[in-house]
């Protein structure tokens, strides 16, 4: 667990010749097509998994993003089995060292603090260096007196590290409590999958929030309501669409339109027109 | 005794739940109702009495002890109505300044459509939040079981306590099995990696202090005996806690959140 990463940048995935499928489709794609595409397929329409570098690339300014906290990595907290190897594999798979991307960018003309999940490193799932990180940056924000940006996507709490990853969603939970009360902003956009302890904690506590189209974003697993409730849900059951209908999202935004959302967003909470 | 066996005493029935605390502990209890917005949950009791001289708000998620209490209680798996009358009630304590002690006994939060349709995530997502800077003290005891966000959810205090053979999971070790063995029936092997006895959670500083059992909670006045040393205990860390100010308290309940978690740079 303690070699460099060596991250897959946006341009990586723009010339890879790789072939892929589509997630819901599976439509056999080459890499660089869906990621021209900002990883939409064509064929489906489906919103791929976007990864966190290249959603940066898109968002920020060009050339203003500060990487925070790079190489932090886990140290297996409570010795779970198996945990060390999946972890090297997830390391291999993503370029990461662990589920978040974090660091400082400007968006339009405003500086932000902003953290991106990962899911390509086991679902991004939350253990001590998710937790951290975004606890860490929301402590920083507060201090520099930054609107902090935030996309999740992650199975929830990661159970390899038992108990220490539930006190994850109490202590960044707390961190973004202090920010609100600092009078900063906090937005955040759930993108596919926002599930479990992220959505019990700060995925749900942005001042505003919304999502990409057709994420899935709940508490409980479908499967498990289904499973424990005996019930059919629909087909739409914890969409991005049936939360927005709920209460629960602000805004459903396009990845094309996200951009120009966020700097209009933005601009409107800095006071100058 | 098997991980999973302390497991199966954690969810004994014939272990006392919240309600027999409030009405050991808590004199002239007084229960209130309703999150003000949807309905009342009665997985959640909620409402204030006197510990000793002073006067505190008291929260517990109960089970129910029969089968027709078990279903009218949710079978102690609370619906978001239930946080947001915890948050309503956490708030009045704090205006009153009264302090809060919380029961935690859940297998975890409501599962079902109408949990999810309204917002069982996002009810404990914002009592994480605003637990953590709530102005009065708040310790807060896992009687049996403590089933992960339904948990946390009245769990962000300033001293969490457990009892000797209660759990506090991020997951249910039934469901870690199926998921990373595909097999439930590796439940113990499971319990035991889970590191999510009293025990392992004192030594990760997760919780402050760890209860004594009776030997047997069949035993009447074994019990009784149990809820009444109980009970001083929490009227001296009462005492305690409200002689802090308040900018310290948070600063202490932050802190003790802040520390948890373990990890390296790289290189
Ligand atoms: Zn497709």
């Amino acid at each position: 667990m303690s070699r460099k990463m060596k991250h897959i940048t946006w341009k990586d995935y723009r010339h890879s010749t790789k072939i892929i499928k589509c997630e819901k489709c599976k439509q056999e794609l080459v890499q660089k097509d869906l990621a021209k595409n900002n990883f939409v397929c064509p064929k489906c329409g489906k919103y791929n998994k976007l990864p966190a570098r290249v959603r940066i690339a898109e968002l920020a300014n060009k050339g203003s993003f500060k990487e925070f906290w790079p190489d932090v990595t886990t140290v297996n907290p409570i010795n779970f089995p198996t945990y060390e190897e999946k972890y090297a594999a997830a390391q291999d798979k993503s370029g990461e060292s662990d589920g978040v991307v974090t660091g400082t960018c400007r968006i339009g003309k405003v500086k932000v603090a902003i953290f991106v999940m990962e899911p390509k490193f086991m679902m991004a799932s939350m253990g001590s260096v998710v937790g951290d990180k975004i606890t860490a940056l929301f402590e920083y924000a507060t201090k520099k007196k930054l609107p902090v940006i935030g996309f999740t996507a992650s199975g929830g709490a990661r159970m390899q590290e038992g108990m220490v990853s539930l006190m994850q969603m109490a202590k960044v939970s707390g961190a973004v409590q202090y920010h609100s009360q600092a009078g900063l902003l906090y937005t955040v956009c759930c993108t596919d999958p926002t599930t479990g302890g992220i959505t019990a904690s700060f995925a749900m506590l942005g001042d505003i929030i919304i999502a990409e189209p057709e994420a899935t974003i709940g508490f409980a697993g479908r499967r498990v309501v289904e499973q424990v409730t005996g019930e059919t849900l629909p087909d739409d059951f914890q969409s991005s669409e049936f939360q927005f209908e709920k209460g629960f999202v602000d805004a459903i935004v396009k990845r094309e339109d996200m951009r120009d959302y966020l700097v209009n967003l933005l601009k409107l909470h800095s006071g100058r027109r | 005794m098997s991980a999973y066996d302390r497991i199966k005493l954690a969810r004994d029935i014939n272990r006392p739940t919240a309600k027999k605390y409030i009405d050991v502990i808590i004199d002239d209890f007084m229960e209130f109702h309703g999150d003000r917005a949807f309905a009342d949950d009665h997985a959640i009791i909620g409402g204030i009495g006197w510990l000793d001289n002073t006067a505190v708000t008291v929260i517990g998620i109960e089970k129910g002890t029969d089968m027709e209490s078990k279903q009218f209680r949710g079978f102690g798996s609370a619906l978001p109505e239930g946080y947001r009358k915890a948050q309503r009630l956490m708030f009045q304590a704090e205006k009153f300044k009264r302090p809060i002690i919380c029961f935690v006994d859940t297998q975890g939060a409501a599962c079902g459509s109408g949990a999810e349709q309204r917002g069982v995530g996002q009810s404990i997502a914002d009592n994480l939040a605003k637990m953590m800077t709530i102005k009065v003290p708040i310790i807060t005891i896992i009687i049996g079981e403590g089933g992960s966000g339904g948990a946390l959810g009245l769990a962000v205090a300033d001293e969490v306590w457990m009892l000797e053979n209660s759990y506090y999971s991020v997951i249910a070790p039934e469901s870690c099995a199926s998921i990373l063995y595909k097999d439930p029936e590796r439940k113990d092997e499971a319990a035991e990696s889970l590191h999510l006895f009293a025990e392992n959670l004192l030594e990760l500083g997760i919780i402050e202090k760890i209860i004594a059992e009776p030997e047997n909670f069949t035993d009447a006045d074994a019990t009784e005996e149990f809820l009444l040393k109980l009970k001083e205990d929490l009227i001296r860390n009462i005492k305690r806690l409200s002689s802090k100010r308040v900018g310290q308290l948070l600063a202490a309940r932050y802190e003790k959140f802040r520390k948890v978690g373990r990890y390296k740079e790289i290189g």
